[in-house]
């Protein structure tokens, strides 16, 4: 081997280096990407949309509490848990669209696929309560879960929203051991009072 | 005569060089590398822009966040972008509480802008 040759293969980093231009670009646009989206998670939350559903789960909780059979109770809440989706995709589409940003990118994707399996969770929970018999226990469940679902969905987002999901579960936790006679108390605060309180805070520090 | 050759050999190198750029970069490449903002291609200053792009306006607790820098270092470079006239900073109190808001102006978005086809040119010149 000659001397020459030694030297080409200890500077043989050339063929690499144009690549490595190439991956500096694609990291500064990977870079610039996740700053928008990390960004928008603290806007991302329509903070009105949870007032919305706040005032429109009072009006359920009392329309709840005069329904004579569980039957209705379930049928008054289940509308309520439709609206609710309805208007916290409205909400977060008009968000998102007002800063440029596509509903089904970062924030929107996290907060969907985060809230999604405790929701699953509470439908099945649900079944089987009723199954057993044990109707009492759902209120609670419903709470604890909703509000393990915003914990871990809000953790892409404002402190707000974590704090939030801790204070659902809270009441979720109070309701099961609570009497059931409390269960539309706990339902009114909880869906209606704690998405209002919430809503109002997002929606006046962190713009809408 | 072998001394010549080697001078011939230099200045074919240093010709190449001309055309190709170091290691071989098209010289395109390197043109669209040299006419990069150099200032919002410092990584904060960057995500700066990145965020407000994304955001009506941020205050400067938000960007703290989004950033995850210290006071000191968000303040030197907001106030370079500040400066330059790609960031508009609005200061106002809250109850007693100051609070300083970013917003990015119409050349802070054409500057990031154009940073972004530079960035795009690099990579597709490097793929042809």
């Amino acid at each position: 081997m000659r001397p020459m040759d030694a030297i080409r293969l200890v500077s043989k980093p050339e063929p690499d280096q144009p690549p490595a231009l190439h991956e500096r670009a694609m990291d500064n646009l990977r870079y610039i990407r996740e700053t928008m989206e990390r960004s928008t998670a603290f806007t991302g939350v329509p903070g009105w949309g949870e007032v919305a559903i706040g005032g429109t789960a009072l009006v359920a909780t009392v329309v709840a509490a005069t329904q004579s059979t569980f039957a209705g109770w379930l049928a008054v809440w289940i509308a309520e848990g439709l609206i609710s989706l309805l208007i916290v995709g409205w909400s977060m589409d008009r968000k998102a669209r007002a800063v440029n940003m596509p509903l089904m990118s970062g924030p929107g994707r996290k907060a969907i696929f985060s809230l999604s399996p405790p929701l699953i969770a509470g439908a099945v929970l649900t079944m089987v309560l009723i199954r057993a018999r044990f109707t009492s226990a759902i209120p609670g469940a419903w709470l604890l879960l909703y509000g393990t679902g915003v914990v871990t969905g809000g953790m892409f987002s404002v402190p707000a929203v974590p704090l939030m999901g801790l204070c659902f579960m809270f009441l979720g936790a109070a309701a099961l051991f609570a009497p059931p006679a409390f269960s539309d108390w706990f339902m009114g605060a909880g869906f209606g009072g704690l998405h209002l309180i919430f809503g109002i805070i997002i929606a006046r520090k962190y713009g809408g | 005569m072998g001394r010549q050759s080697t001078a011939k050999q230099q200045t074919a190198r240093r010709h190449a060089k001309a055309t190709t750029g170091p290691q071989g970069i098209p010289d395109s490449s390197k043109s669209a590398a040299s006419n990069l903002d150099r200032l919002i291609h410092e990584r904060l200053r960057l995500g700066i822009i990145s965020a407000l792009a994304a955001n009506e306006s941020l205050t400067f607790s938000d960007l703290k966040n989004t950033m995850n820098t210290t006071d000191g270092n968000l303040s030197v470079h907001a106030r370079k972008l500040e400066d330059a006239g790609y960031i508009a900073v609005t200061k106002y109190f809250e109850g007693r509480l100051p609070k300083t808001e970013y917003k990015l102006t119409a050349a802070g978005r054409r500057a990031l802008e154009n940073y972004l086809s530079h960035m795009e040119t690099l990579i597709q010149q490097m793929r042809t």
